[in-house]
This record gives structure tokens, sequence and C-alpha cells, in this order.
């Protein structure tokens, strides 16, 4: 009798996604991003617990473990109770559809694909289940009965609500290109034309990455946990556990968005250049590895945003989303429509598209640059370098 | 939540639903507010519609400890008013004390003085140029700020012993002559300074987030920054150019070329760019007085009791905040009858509910940073 059957491997792969994801935020995501900022800060960032800091994640978790769990008198014990639960279940349930890498055999007659499963209405499914997670911080907010919390909920409230719209529509302009919403389908795709949609969906990449960021209260969109203005906002009364599972829903959140934007832009566990003979060797690294690798890099923008950028203010936040990327993200919507239509049935369009976008792409960074360097120097040469000026009283 | 919860009227904007005003307690306990400030707000939504500064919560009665011992042990309670600027606390004191006494401060003396001062202003707009960006969610900036904070806190502590409550000042000169060394290495860091100073204008100053949480946020103009007694940068950013090391040149700040920096729209962006450009300026005069240091006394004549004639005087100095003076009246004993201390920031302070008045709260945080109070020289 066959033991590991589909059903078995699948209740194996949600039990290690579970376990594992949790333990690769706490012991990895969260120690580089400390380390990494302490070193953008000059810095060191934690490095006392076990070698080079590496156990930092087990003291943390014994801390917030081992602290009192509070719940403030006048708060609304179930929602108060809930809303850490609703912060954390959506995001890892969201971690059942992303294709992590291709089938992979275990044994001889037992092959499994590194996913648990690929839903036909996959992306589709990813956007709403990840909306539900905005509950539990509005919730959250709400039940504890603070000021401050209130402020954080309402926030976080009005700005994913608004952000969601520009993912979406980012979104459809790869759709597409894909035909079809399935995680896998949409990577299986991107092999077959030789094409990472990132090119010719380079301006729906940046919106949906940005929105990524709003979605996730991350800099320089961190308005509903503010510390500086709100105290922490929403999860200002939680303590230990119930903190600790906001933080979870946090960062699973930030892994979707990662891995969502490895899936749809640049091609899942596909390696680079598969046709450039000289750079054959990069298929040596698995399938599974170019994933994580190209994950991580987008969870290194993270913590480069966060020690790069100043917080929008809360208006400034609206203005931008409903006044610039919404209509940004409508108007793509069109140019790549029309980029399929000229060349129904191929994918000239596409690449046509790339090498525009491409093209404006480097001519605006440099551009960008450019401007820069000057304002830079009006400025500097604006200095006062005048030496007896002034009121004399 | 009983009489909090008033409705007001917005005649402007009709509404659907019942708007409610909030009574939002901001601070003491509260991360930007640099201290024990507590500020009630009347907030609706998050528009302010009222701030109230609560101050009092460090009060010390350093006024009244003046009076109660000698002079020159007066000088270490001034270290703790403007706790993060001790050197132009006692720079002030001391120099209120020699217009009483008439005493000339020997030329040493005087520009030692004035370095420390220089040094003191550079490590408070250091100290405000890290925690107001953090105010605003920019937080790598404050990391620079500090390291250059820490060497100028060894400066210190190589001359005085003290890196904070400094006591670096006595009436008619220095307690101490300058270790050798000091002016080689302070020399060092001011050659170094201006790139660093890059390094943070990198961060922020051209920064498009930075631009939009700065620009047109607190605007107060020159007219009426003069009206409320408003000195400092904060004035600068308004467009008048006052600057008592200008105005009423005191040690040997008349022989010295620096420019005081100014801007028109006296904006938190403004003062932001203003006390930046005050910062190259302090190194300007670190390198001339560097350049004219030469051995010498440094302390003036002095009687060993000090026992002033019975007189009133004021003197005050430009502090990193404004104008700092003290106004002593003496009775002809050992012991001030009454010390006045003039703190910028407690005046500054003032302008905070005006400046607060129509925007968010995100801005609030931005202007208690702009303002740039220490609420030990508030209290005192």
């Amino acid at each position: 009798m066959k033991v590991l059957t589909p059903t078995v491997l699948t209740y194996i792969k949600v039990v290690l996604l579970v376990a594992l994801v949790p333990a690769i935020i706490g012991f990895v995501i969260v120690l580089a991003e400390r380390r990494f900022m302490g070193f953008m800060q000059v810095r060191l960032g934690p490095n006392r617990v076990g070698p080079k800091g590496t156990l930092q994640g087990l003291a943390d978790l014994v801390k917030l473990v081992t602290k009192e769990d509070l719940t403030p008198a006048r708060a609304e014990r179930a929602v108060f109770f809930l809303s850490p639960v609703l912060a954390v279940i959506p995001a890892l349930t969201a971690l059942a559809l992303i294709p992590f890498g291709p089938s992979i055999r275990l044994s001889r007659d037992v092959s499994t694909p590194l996913y648990v499963t690929d839903i036909n209405i996959g992306l589709l499914f990813l956007l709403a289940i990840s909306s539900i997670g905005v509950y539990g911080i509005i919730l959250g907010g709400w039940a504890s009965n603070n000021k401050y919390s209130l402020l954080g909920g309402l926030r976080s409230a009005a700005q994913l609500v608004s952000y969601e719209v520009p993912m979406g529509l980012a979104l459809v302009a790869v759709l597409l290109m894909t035909r079809s919403l399935s995680l896998v389908e949409i990577v299986e795709r991107q092999e077959r034309i030789h094409l990472w949609f990132v090119f010719p969906g380079l301006v729906a990449f940046f919106l949906y990455f940005v929105s990524g960021v709003a979605e996730t209260n991350r800099n320089p969109f961190d308005l509903p946990e503010a510390e500086s203005e709100l105290v922490s906002g929403f999860n200002t009364e939680y303590s230990g556990v119930k903190f600790a599972f906001f933080f979870l829903g946090e960062y699973t959140a930030m892994i979707i968005i990662s891995c969502v934007a490895v899936t749809v832009f640049f091609g899942g566990w596909l390696a680079p250049f598969p046709n450039v003979k000289a750079l054959a060797f990069l298929k040596i690294i698995p399938p599974f590895a170019w994933f994580l690798i190209k994950a991580a890099g987008f969870l290194f923008a993270y913590i480069w945003f966060r020690s790069t950028f100043p917080r929008y203010r809360f208006d400034q936040l609206m203005a931008l989303g409903w006044k610039w990327m919404i209509p940004a993200a409508l108007v793509n919507i069109v140019i790549v429509a029309v980029a399929i239509l000229a060349t129904p049935g191929r994918t000239n369009g596409l690449v046509t598209l790339s090498w525009v976008f491409g093209v404006l792409f480097v001519a605006m960074f440099l551009l960008a640059r450019l401007r820069q360097a000057l304002t830079r120097r009006d400025r500097l040469a604006a200095e006062p370098a005048g030496s007896r000026s002034g009121l004399k009283g | 939540m009983t009489d909090e919860n008033r409705a007001v009227e917005h005649p402007e904007v009709p509404t659907l639903f019942d708007v409610q005003e909030m009574e939002l307690n901001f601070g003491p306990q509260h991360p930007s507010t640099h201290g024990v400030l507590r500020l009630v707000l009347k907030v609706d939504g998050e528009k302010i519609l009222e701030a109230i500064p609560d101050i009092g919560y460090l009060h010390r009665g350093t006024e009244k400890l003046f009076e109660t011992e000698t002079y020159p042990m007066g000088i270490p309670h001034t270290d703790r008013l403007d706790y993060v600027a001790a050197a132009t606390n006692n720079h002030a004191f001391c120099l209120t004390i020699e217009k009483l006494l008439g005493v000339e401060v020997p030329r040493r003396a005087q520009l030692i003085r004035v370095m420390l001062d220089e040094l003191q202003r550079l490590s408070s707009h250091l100290v405000w140029l890290g925690t107001s960006g953090i105010d605003l969610g920019a937080v790598t900036p404050f990391w620079y700020a500090f390291r250059e904070r820490e060497q100028i806190l060894d400066f210190f502590e190589e001359y005085c012993g003290a890196r904070l409550t400094l006591n670096c000042m006595r009436i008619g000169g220095l307690p101490f002559d300058l270790t050798p060394g000091w002016v080689e290495r302070v020399a060092e860091f001011v050659d170094d300074l201006p790139a660093r100073i890059d390094d943070y204008e990198q961060l922020l100053t051209d920064n498009r987030i930075w631009k939009k949480r700065t620009v047109g946020i607190g605007v107060i103009s020159g007219e009426e920054c003069i009206e409320r007694g408003l000195t400092g940068p904060l004035l600068r950013a308004s467009g008048v150019e006052w600057d008592l090391r200008r105005a009423q040149p005191y040690e040997c700040y008349d022989e010295l070329d620096f420019a005081i920096p100014t801007r028109v729209n006296g904006d938190t962006y403004d003062r932001y760019i203003v006390r930046v450009q005050e910062m190259r300026q302090s190194a300007r005069i670190l390198r001339q007085c560097i350049e004219r240091i030469e051995p010498g006394d440094i302390r003036g004549k002095v009687p060993r009791v000090i026992k002033p004639p019975a007189e009133e005087v004021y003197a005050s100095v430009e502090s990193p905040k404004g104008e700092l003076g003290f106004y002593c009246v003496s009775n002809g004993t050992n012991r001030p009858y009454r010390m006045h201390c003039r703190p910028p920031s407690f005046i500054n302070l003032q302008a905070l509910p005006r400046l607060a008045k129509g925007h968010l709260l995100s801005d609030l945080v931005a202007l208690i940073g702009t303002v740039d109070i220490v609420l030990g020289e508030v209290d005192r």
C-alpha cells in the first residue's frame, strides 16, 4: 500500500508551510532585517544571542511568549482576542497557493509539486483572502478601546481599502498577458513565451509593488503603526502572544506580496537567461532556490525602504493612491491591451512593449539622476557664503 | 467620555454623519514629545482643532535655586536647563555675571568658549536632526547624526570630563585649559564635517516624501515671529536675519567670518534647511577659531569671593535654540537677589498651538520637532 498518496503529501506540505514560515520569519527575516538595517545605519544590530545573533529569534520568541497577556479593562474582549487570529490565518492560508517550484521526485514513483494547491482562480483568491487580513488590524484597533489604536485602525481601513484597488488593477494588466488566474499557469506561460512579465508589465510591476508595500503597512506607508505619531497604532494595547500574532501576520503578508511579485512578474521558479549558452550554469541552481532568491530580493527591498524613506502623511497617501496610482493602472491596462491586440496570437506586441517600457524607464531614471544632481548643485550654490551681513542690535 | 464627545458645528462642511470632536492626550509619555510635554488635543478625525500645551512636568525651581547659592554655584544648575546644549547655558550665565562685575575675559578663553559653543550648537542641531527625522519616519539619519554627536561629546569629555552636563565655564573664563592635541582632533573633525552633513542631506533634503511632509507645514511670518518673541532658527527661517552672534557680538564673534542662513517661507522645510546650513557655518567658525588660537590666560581677574555691585543686568547668547539670556538682580551680597532665565524653548513653544491648528496629527509631530524644544529649559 502506498503511504504517500497525494492527500497525505498535501497534509505534509501544509504542516511544513505552517511550521516553517513562522520559523523562517522569526529566525531569518527578522534577524536579516535588523542586521541589514544595522549595517545601513552604521551600527551592528543584534549579534549577541548565538553565533552572529542567529538565535535572536528564539530570544524574541521566549520574550513574547512569557510576557503577560494583557487585555485592557474596557476592551471588546471577544473581538480583541479574535483580531490577531484574523490577521494571521488569511496570510497563512494564502501561502497554500504560492508555487515555490515545479514537481520534484521524492522516490521512484512518487513526485509532488512544490505547492499545496493550484486552483484556477488563484490570483483572485489571493487578493480576496489578503483583504480579509485587513479586518484583523481594523478590529484590533477598534476593540482596544484606545484612541490611538482607533486612529491606527481607521488609517489602516482607509489605506488598505484604497490600495487594494491599484493592486488589483495592476494585476489585471498582467492577466491580459497570462490569460489565466492560476499561479502555476502564469509561471509556465512565462517559460513558454520566454519573457518574464516584468518587462511588458513594468508599470504594472511598480504599481503592484508599491501597493503591496502599502498593503502590508510597511515604510514609507506604515501609517497605521506610526510609532512616532500613534505610538504603534492598532497594536498599542497588544502584548505577548497576541502581539506576536500581529507581527507574524505582517511578515507573512510581506512574504506573500514578495512571492506573488516573483510568481507573476519575475518568472517564479524559472532561471534567468534560459537560452544564453554562457549562462547555462545558472540552471544548476534548483528552481526552488531561484524562487527563494528572488523572493529574498523583494524582502530586502522592504528592509531597504524602511531604512531610507520618511513616512507619508495620511492624506498624501490617499492622494497618491487615488489620484495617481489608480489612473496610471487604468492607462496601463489600455496600453497593454493594445499591445496584445496589435499582434493577435503572437507575443511580438509584448516584446515591443517591453522595449518601449525599458527605454522609457532608463531615460526616466537618468533624467531623475540629472535633476537630482542639478538641484543639489543649485542648493550648494545657494548656501550662504557671505560673512558680515545681518541685523545689528 | 461624557462631555468630551461634544458635537461640533461645521457650517462649511455639510455632512450626513454626526461629527464629533475627540479629546486626545498627547504625552507626557509619548515618543515624539521629546520629553515630558503634554498636549491636550481637540481633534476631528485626524485634523487638529486645538492644541494646548500643558507644561511643568520637569519643573525644578531652577531660578529659585540660583537665589539660594553663590554666583559660581549657579553654573552647574544651568547645565540642567537645555540639557542637550549645556555649554551655551553656562556661557549665558557666566556672561551675565561678568557683565555685572565688569570682568574682561582673556582672548584664549574667549576663543575656547566660542569653540565650545559651536561644538555644542552642532551637537544640539544633530540631536534635533536625528529626532525630527525619526518623528517623520526617517530612522537612518538619526544614527548618522549621533555618530558625529558622539565625537563631539568625546571632545567635551576630554576637555571637562563630562559629556552632557558640562559645567565647562567659569565666571571670568574657563575652569581648565585645553588638553594637548584637542585642537588638532577638533580640526580633523571639522574637516570631515561637511561631507558628513552631505550624507544627511542626501537622505533628506531632496527626498520627495521629506519635502511633502515639511514644505508648507507650520508656516509663520517674520512679523508674527517677532510679535511672539520667537528667536533662533524659527525666526531666521521666516526671513529675519537676526542672530545675536552678529547683532550683539559677544566674545570674539565680531572678528569671525560666518553667514547667517535665512530662508523666506517660514515653514518646517525652511527651518530644516536653516539648521543644516547653520551646522556648516559652525564648522566655518570652528575652523577660524582653530587658526586663531594661541597660548594665554584662561581666566580673567576675578575676586575670590564674588560680590557684584547692586545692579540689574541682562546678557544673552545665541543658543542653538534661540536667544538664551539671564536677567540678574544683585543686591551686593554673594548671592543673586533674583535670577531670571529667558529660555528660547519656552518662548518658542508658545508658537506651537498656532502652528498646529488646522494641520493633521502627523504634522503635529513634525511641528514639535521643528520648534526644537528641550523640556528641561521649558519647565526649568
